[in-house]
Parts: structure tokens; C-alpha cells; sequence
């Protein structure tokens, strides 16, 4: 009696998961996740373009997609920091990036009666380092004249989670302050002197939103989406840069110019007027040779669309688009992309 | 009455309410969560939920219909795993275990049910994922069975051995070889307890998020098959909780009510189906 | 049709069954049909029982052989060193296992006596009719995916403990275990949400075990002149021991894996520090937080490390724990009837 009726309930759940998917190619992608919604919008958009295409992404982080690209179980990767040479070298088919948006991470506080911070290079290292602990610092109120800084110690918040919004961030903070440079040093992840770890971008906000005189760093659609305040950071011509999209691709135009062939470049503490100084690229890392002539036809004119119409998405959903230069760019090396074996 | 009575009476009345108070605590948890997911995600509910494919941010009408079926698809395999091993460890330990080998299985299980879920998510990958060369449900619904199966195993070896010798030992009495003794008299007059571990080990890993973000991976699409890809609510829930936008925190709330609201109903249709034909609540 | 008999055992099973019609028949030699079905079915079951052993020797395999390159850097001090610096590659343990320990013990001792407690008023005090639908209730406790204990903790619990703490602080702070600065984030914080997410499986498994107490133990204390919590506490529990401490042993495995949940409440700061209301860090949750990223050979191999260190700790805790068992067990209570 029993037996039947488990059987009947098998029976049940294996009709219940008979065959639902049409006949479309399936495209698996990991990585970063960050640039999640964007992608997740950019392959629906494509499928309804180009209906025999599936292109199924998870956001399991940047190490992550890097590890699964260099496995093979996926067909693409995804990352906020660019591939080290050590990883790359473990590639046994070379791996190649393709810068998709730009990002940006902002200094986001929680700070009563605070609108506006402005921030220099040296304060914001020295807060994370641990050397500025009180909110009414000399060097924090000398930037913010008419701002009430209040006499209470600063609760610096940093990521516990390894992430390339860290990576970008301490690689500004190593470009801005010698300490750094020496002391922590740029990674994924690193040993932070002070502050509370919270987990992802949502922790970080989270933690800095409950927490009073807390400052952390995010990315800039987090921080807008969560309506979230955050500083102004002065960038290396002088200018107190707010995070916006047009200072982020300014950033990004000022390192057209030397752009290396491979898009492994960090645009952080950029020259420019203009420019927000923490700002980066986040790329697909595809591999050079694709076995799978479907797979390899669906990512290389993904790549052509997302490049030309794919871009006019990014601004609503809070990302900002990449320059013309670099675009251009980019349209003649997704050539390099060929059918073959791994 | 003596004022020893009165002082013991007086200690019962205070211990029981301590246990009401206890009881009400843990229950207004729990009522207290449901109450909280349906503020922040019920408005997410609609038909479309369950029957439409997830969308991009700001898309109306998304839902999550692949992953209600990838999610029963990965407790079906794990069920398979999970509950015979777990089960039939159980009957073993119960009946027949004893001396130092039954001690090691104990011990084992114990320590298999302290490793983290992500690190049986991990090794489910070296072993499964990497050779097959993608990811699967077989390997999530493998992880997962792989986490059920010491909770069922101890709880199957603590109610049966639960039940009266005094009724072994009438079965065995009356003619019948032990392992009828086992089949036909120990385990029904143990069901009970055996099926609220069985139901207890299912409920935690249909909550699973990390074991399966390295061997199921996630799929925006229907799932084909087993060997492919597929979503499932903890992941999706995962996911959407971790964005930066309101919308996709709503679907979340409203993903971790869904699953909440099937995993009782599951757990009631289960117990209605196997508990049907026990007799006294109570052993006498 | 099935009859019921006494013990809930129904009696047609017995009579149609094989062994029973076998023994109808006049026995010549004791032949049975199958002879060997009792071997048979003795060895079947302990093959899925190895099947465990085997099971926790690959995880424990997989971890030795991934962890190989710490271990042979670091050897036996990565237990007690407190770095961690992925950038230097200076990796050491000591500051997780603390994190583990204090938040499983504060986990299990909040958990202990509250789903206990509530498992005695649902066995013994409640009707069956009041008791089931409870019972479900927390049970669905269990299925809540880690990662809405943790959302939930961030915007619930931690307000709440934040004011607790601030609360006591004036009062104990002198006390190096309440000193301040209070976030609301910290280890007690971590402690009391492992608490909530463990209670379910002490509550559900004690509740079964108490309700299979035989109704004639209760009987015989309540003849004794016992009242009713007396009988509960004194006859009732300690019958039903070995069953309570095993689901005290399922939650603290739980509590000591435990990830999502922790990570988001505890602060994540590898520093050990004798404050409750302190930051700190666990090795599930380093192991969460870090392994998809671990951009080094090293890095990744150091977190299985730790992975590992987690695993030979779950064994000590157990071994401890069952050692404790074994010298307080009172022998009498094992015989039942």
C-alpha cells in the first residue's frame, strides 16, 4: 500500500519534469556579480532577437567564473578584476577579455546630518588604515568647511567576501597612499587593519545603513538604488569627482589612449578633468577557440550586439556605458574568437 | 496539604509556564518570519510567479516556474540518495549495531553532519562536476542527498530503537525470522519518528543555497533532464537578495515564502500518507 | 483491511506473512524458505551503514589532499597563528576556531534549555490536536534558506540586540566580557540567530522522543506521589536522554557549519577579542566568504585547510561531548521494556 503510493507520487514528479525546454542552444556563462542585472537584461534582450540562443548566466563571482572558464565547464567568464598572469597561464586555450560596462565604487556613509562629504586620496586611505579615527578629524574637517562633523569614531566597513569591487578599490587605495601600498597591498581580499567585514555589496550596505558613523564602499548602483550618501572623491587634476556615469566613462576615455591589445587595464586615479577616480571595467572572458561552431556563432554575435545596441541598456539600469573609443576597439578582436578545439 | 506540596506544586506551575513561554517563543519565530515575508514579498505572489520564467530587472511579469521544478527535481534525487542510505544505516545501527563498528557509523555521521554544506557542494564538484565537464542536477540533487543522509540516519537509529523490546521479542516468539521482525513490526510501530526525520532532513536541505551553486549551478531556462543546469528557489533566492534593486528583494521575500508554505504542505501530505493506519498516539 | 491492534501493530501483517504461515507448518530440521534471508538482510543494512563511513572518509580525503599545500607551509601552527593576510599569504586559524567554539557554545546553550523546554510542553502539556499543527510549525523553522535567517537578522535582530547591549553596557561594561564598543554586530549577535536556527531540530526530535516514553513509566512516578513536573523532570526526560542528546548533537553540528546565516551577523573581523558584543569570525563563514574568490594556489589551499581544521574540530567536540555522556549516563535508565 505503501509502496504503491510512493510509487504513484514518482510517477508523479517524473511526468512533472518530462522535457520543457524548446530547442534552443543552451550558452552557459559565470562570474562576476556585479554586473548581474545588466547581463541578465542584455541576454534577454538578445533572445528576443535571436530566439535559438539561450544564454544562461550565473553570478557566482569573479574567482569563480574564472575557475569554471579555465575548467571548461562553462562556455564564458565573467570578472570584476582582470585574469592574472599566473591564471592565464593555466588556461590551456588562451583567454580572451572583453570589456562590457564600467562600474564604479563609491564611499558611502551613515553620518547624521552629513549631505555631502568630500574626501581626499590620503583621508579616505587613512580612515581604512585606521590612522583617522574620529569623524571630526582635522583632515576631514578641513575638506568639508560648514559641514558639523560629529566627535564620534569612525566605523570603517570593508568586504569579507573576496570581490573585484575590493580589487578596484585597494588598487586605488595602493595607488594614492605608500602605507597602503606597503602595509596591505591589492588583492581579492586582503587583511584590513580596522572595520567590520559584511558580506557582498547588499552586506556592506546593510551594515552601513544600520550602523550609525559608518562609512563603507560599494558600488555605485547599490549606493543609488539604496539611496545611499556617498563622498566626493578629489581625483588626481584637483577636482572633487561625484560618482556619475558621465565622470565614470570619462575615466574610462582617458585610458583608451593606452589601452593595452588584451583590455587588462585598471582606471583607477585617472589624469583627466573630469574623471571619477574609482572607477573600472568589468569583463566577459571568453576562450579563444570554441569547439561548438553553435556556441561559438551565439557568443561572437552576442559580443557584435552587445557592443552596438547592448550599450544603450546600461544607463537605466544604473551602469555606465563604455566610451566610443573603447568600443571601437574591441569590435575587431572579437575576430580572434575561433571555432576549434580547446 | 503539606507545605512541601504546596512548594512543589508551586515549582510545577512555574516549570510548566516557563514551557508554555518557551513553546509560544519558538512558535511566534516562526509566525513572526512567515509575517515578515509576506509583508516584505507578497505582492511579488501572483499567478505569473509560478507559472513565467524569471526576467531582467524592471521587467514586469517575471516568476520563478523553473525553479519551483528544478528545486523538486533536486529533492527528488536527493531523496534517493539520501534516505535509503540513510534509512537502511538507521535499521542497521538499530537492530544490529553494536561494539565499536556501530560506535564509528554513529561518530562518522555526526561529524559527516558538521561539515560546512558548502564544502560537500565543493567536493561533490571535484568528483562529479569535473568529470562529467558540466554542471548537472544529478550532482546538486547528489550534494544535497549527501547532507540529508546523517540526520536521517540518526533519527531513524533513535526511534527504532525507541520501540519495546517486549515487542521484538512477541514477533520473534511467534515464529518470525528477525529480518520480518524488522520489516513488518519494528519499523511500522517506529514510523512515526522515522518519518519526522526523514521529513525534518528533507525540509533543511530544500533550503540549501551553497552546496548548490557549485554542482547545480542555476539556469535562467527550463532545465532539460538531469544533466543539465537548473535553477532552484534557495539559489534564485540567493540571487535576487543580494541585487541592489527592490523589486528582485521583493520576488526574493516572496521565493523564501513559497518554499516555506511547500515544504509544509509536503511535510503534511507526507505524514498523511505514511501515517495513516497507526493506532495510539502514545506507546502504552 | 488492516486491523489494529494494541501497539499500533497491525495484526494481519503478521499472520499473512511468510515466516508466520512457515511456522503453520510442521518443521522438519528447522528448514526455513530463506534460510539466509536474515544474513542477507543484516548485511544489506550495514552496507548503506558503511556507506556513511565511507562517505565522511572521501570528504575527509578530499579535504586532506586539497589542503596539502598549506599544510606543508604551515604545518601544526597554523592553528595557532591569528594572521590572515591573503596578500602576504600569511594564513593561520586561531581566530576562526575561537569564532566557531563561542558562537556554537552560546548557540547550544541558549538553544539547549529553550527547545527542551518547549518540547516538554508540546509532549507532555498539549493536547495532540494543539501539539501536531505546533510541531510543524517549528519544524518549518528548519526549511528557511540560511540566507533569509541572516537578511532577517541584519534588519531584526541586530537593531534589537544593538539596544540590549547598549542597554547593559553602562551597567557591566567594566567586565571584560561585555566591554564595548557596541555595533549590535558581533558574536552574541551570531550566537543568539544560531540559537533561533537550531532550536527546531531540538524541539521536533526531543518532542518524538518524549511522546515514545512508555505511558507506564509516567504512570508508575505519578503512583509514587510525584507531581507532574516531577515526573516530567525526574522519570520522563531522562528516559528519553539518549534521543534528547542525540538531536543536541544534530544542532550543534549544525551550529558549527552554519555559513550564510553567521557571516552576515558576526561582523567578520579574524581578531579574538573576550567581548561578547566584539566582532569576530568563523571558519564556515571565511570558507563562504572567501573561497569563490581564492585567486592563489595557496589562498584556496589554506581555506581547505581551514575546511579541514573544521573537520578534525567537529571530531573533538563530538568525542568530548559523548565522553561527558558516557560518565553521567545512569545505567538504569537504558533498560526498556
Amino acid at each position: 500500500m505503501l509502496t504503491r503510493r510512493l510509487a504513484l507520487l514518482a510517477a508523479a514528479i517524473l511526468i512533472l519534469t518530462a522535457s520543457l525546454g524548446g530547442a534552443a542552444k543552451l550558452i552557459n556563462g559565470a562570474g562576476a556579480t556585479f554586473p548581474y542585472p545588466i547581463y541578465s537584461k542584455w541576454f534577454d534582450e538578445y533572445r528576443k532577437k535571436n530566439s535559438d540562443v539561450q544564454i544562461n548566466y550565473q553570478s557566482i563571482g569573479s574567482g569563480g567564473g574564472i575557475r569554471q572558464v579555465l575548467e571548461g565547464t562553462v562556455d564564458f567568464g565573467a570578472s570584476d578584476g582582470p585574469m592574472t598572469d599566473e591564471q592565464l597561464a593555466q588556461a590551456k586555450t588562451p583567454i580572451l577579455h572583453f570589456p562590457t560596462v564600467l562600474g564604479a565604487v563609491v564611499a558611502t556613509y551613515n553620518v547624521a546630518g552629513v549631505d555631502k562629504l568630500r574626501l581626499t586620496p590620503e583621508a579616505l586611505a587613512g580612515i581604512f588604515l585606521g590612522k583617522i579615527t574620529m569623524w571630526n578629524d582635522p583632515a576631514l574637517v578641513k575638506e568639508n568647511p560648514g559641514v558639523a562633523l560629529p566627535a564620534q569614531p569612525i566605523v570603517p566597513v570593508h568586504r569579507s567576501d573576496g570581490s573585484g569591487t575590493t580589487y578596484v578599490f585597494v588598487d586605488y587605495l595602493s595607488k594614492v597612499s605608500p602605507e597602503w601600498s606597503k602595509n596591505v597591498g591589492r588583492s581579492t581580499s586582503v587583511a584590513w587593519p580596522v572595520g567590520l567585514g559584511g558580506k557582498g555589496n547588499e552586506g556592506v550596505t546593510g551594515l552601513v545603513k544600520q550602523t550609525p558613523n559608518a562609512i563603507g564602499y560599494v558600488e555605485l548602483v547599490y549606493a543609488v538604488q539604496n539611496k545611499l550618501s556617498y563622498a566626493d572623491i578629489k581625483n588626481r587634476a584637483g577636482t572633487f569627482a561625484s560618482p556619475t556615469l558621465e565622470s565614470v566613462t570619462a575615466a574610462a576615455a582617458a585610458a583608451a589612449a593606452k589601452m593595452p591589445s588584451d583590455f587588462r587595464v585598471s582606471i583607477t586615479d585617472p589624469d583627466a578633468p573630469d574623471a571619477y577616480p574609482i572607477a573600472s571595467f568589468t569583463w566577459l572572458l571568453v576562450p579563444s577557440a570554441i569547439p561548438n561552431a553553435e556556441t561559438h556563432k551565439g557568443i561572437v554575435q552576442f559580443l557584435e550586439w552587445m557592443l552596438s545596441e547592448g550599450q544603450a541598456f546600461t544607463k537605466p539600469l544604473g551602469y555606465a556605458p563604455l566610451p566610443e573609443a573603447v568600443v571601437a576597439m574591441e569590435r575587431p578582436a572579437i575576430q580572434k574568437i575561433r571555432v576549434g578545439d580547446r | 496539604m503539606s507545605s512541601n506540596y504546596r512548594r512543589r506544586h508551586l515549582v510545577e506551575r512555574i516549570m510548566f509556564g516557563a514551557t508554555g513561554l518557551a513553546t509560544g517563543f519558538t512558535v511566534g519565530i516562526l509566525i513572526f518570519l512567515l509575517g515578515f515575508l509576506v509583508y516584505q514579498g507578497g505582492s511579488s505572489l501572483s499567478l505569473d510567479f509560478f507559472t513565467h520564467l524569471p526576467t531582467p530587472v524592471g521587467e514586469a511579469g517575471g516568476g520563478m516556474a523553473n525553479a519551483l521544478v528544478g528545486s523538486a527535481k533536486l529533492l527528488f534525487v536527493a531523496a534517493l540518495v539520501g534516505i535509503p542510505v540513510g534509512f537502511l544505516g538507521g535499521v542497521y545501527l538499530a537492530e544490529f549495531g553494536q561494539g565499536t563498528l556501530a560506535f564509528s557509523i554513529r561518530y562518522a555521521a555526526d561529524v559527516l553532519n558538521g561539515v560546512p554544506s558548502i564544502v560537500i557542494g565543493v567536493t561533490v564538484y571535484g568528483l562529479v562536476v569535473v568529470p562529467l565537464g558540466h554542471f548537472s542536477t544529478l550532482a546538486g540533487g547528489l550534494a544535497l542527498g549527501l547532507i540529508m543522509i546523517p540526520v536521517t540516519l540518526r533519527t531513524t537509529e533513535e526511534f527504532l530503537r525507541l520501540v519495546p523490546t517486549s515487542l521484538r521479542e512477541g514477533s520473534l516468539a511467534l515464529g518470525a525470522p528477525r529480518w520480518v521482525t524488522i520489516v513488518r513490526v519494528v519499523i511500522p510501530a517506529g514510523l512515526r519518528g522515522v518519518t519526522a526525520g526523514v521529513l525534518l532532513s528533507l525540509a533543511r536541505v530544500a533550503g540549501e543555497t551553497a552546496p548548490l551553486l557549485f554542482t547545480a549551478f542555476g539556469n535562467r531556462f527550463w532545465s532539460e533532464g538531469w544533466l543539465q543546469p537548473t535553477a532552484s528557489l534557495p539559489v534564485m533566492i540567493f540571487t535576487y537578495a543580494v541585487s541592489p534593486y527592490d523589486d528582485w528583494h521583493r520576488q526574493a521575500w516572496a521565493a523564501a515564502l513559497v518554499l516555506l508554505v511547500l515544504v509544509l504542505g509536503s511535510n503534511v501530505l507526507a505524514r498523511l500518507i505514511l501515517n495513516r493506519g497507526q493506532g495510539l498516539r502514545r506507546a502504552s | 483491511m488492516r486491523e489494529v491492534d494494541f501497539h499500533g501493530v497491525s495484526s494481519t501483517s503478521l499472520t499473512r506473512s511468510p515466516a508466520r504461515m512457515a511456522a503453520r507448518r510442521p518443521r522438519v530440521g528447522g528448514r526455513r524458505r530463506w534460510p539466509h534471508a536474515d544474513r542477507s538482510f543484516e548485511f544489506g543494512t550495514l552496507a548503506f551503514a558503511l556507506g556513511v563511513i565511507a562517505i565522511t572518509l572521501v570528504v575527509a580525503g578530499v579535504l586532506f589532499h586539497s589542503s596539502a599545500a598549506a599544510r606543508d607551509r604551515y604545518g601544526w601552527s597554523f592553528l595557532w597563528t591569528s594572521t590572515w593576510d591573503p596578500v602576504q599569504l600569511e594564513f593561520g586559524a586561531l581566530p576562526f576556531i575561537y569564532g566557531t567554539l563561542a558562537t556554537s557554545a552560546i548557540a547550544v546553550a541558549i538553544a539547549l534549555p529553550l527547545g527542551l523546554l518547549a518540547a516538554v510542553c508540546l509532549a507532555e502539556l498539549l493536547p495532540t490536536r494543539l501539539s501536531d499543527p505546533l510541531a510543524f510549525l517549528i519544524e518549518l523553522l528548519v526549511a528557511v534558506p540560511s540566507v533569509v535567517y541572516g537578511l532577517v537578522g541584519v534588519f531584526v535582530l541586530v537593531p534589537i540586540m544593538r539596544s540590549i547591549e547598549n542597554a547593559v553596557l553602562p551597567v557591566l561594561g567594566s567586565i571584560p566580557l561585555f566591554a564595548g564598543p557596541v555595533y549590535g554586530i558581533g558574536l552574541l549577535t551570531a550566537g543568539v540567530l544560531l540559537a533561533i536556527m537550531i532550536v527546531p531540530f531540538i524541539v521536533s526530535v526531543s518532542r518524538e522522543v518524549l511522546l515514545a516514553v512508555p505511558q507506564s513509566q509516567r504512570d508508575a512516578a505519578l503512583a509514587l506521589g510525584s507531581t507532574r513536573w516531577e515526573t516530567v523532570w525526574h522519570v520522563v526526560v531522562p528516559y528519553a536522554r539518549s534521543g534528547i542528546l542525540g538531536s543536541v548533537f544534530l544542532a550543534l553540528a549544525r551550529a558549527l557549519g552554519e555559513t550564510m546565516a553567521v557571516t552576515m551577523v558576526i561582523g567578520n573581523r579574524p581578531d579574538i577579542s573576550a567581548s561578547l558584543f566584539a566582532p569576530a569570525h568563523t571558519m564556515a563563514a571565511v570558507l563562504a566568504n572567501e573561497f569563490a574568490e581564492a585567486d592563489s594556489n595557496l589562498y584556496l589551499s589554506a581555506l581547505i585547510d581551514i575546511a579541514f581544521v573544521l573537520f578534525g574540530i567537529t571530531i573533538v567536540v563530538n568525542g568530548i561531548a559523548r565522553l561527558l555522556i558516557a560518565a553521567t549516563t545512569n545505567r538504569a535508565t537504558e533498560v526498556r521494556g
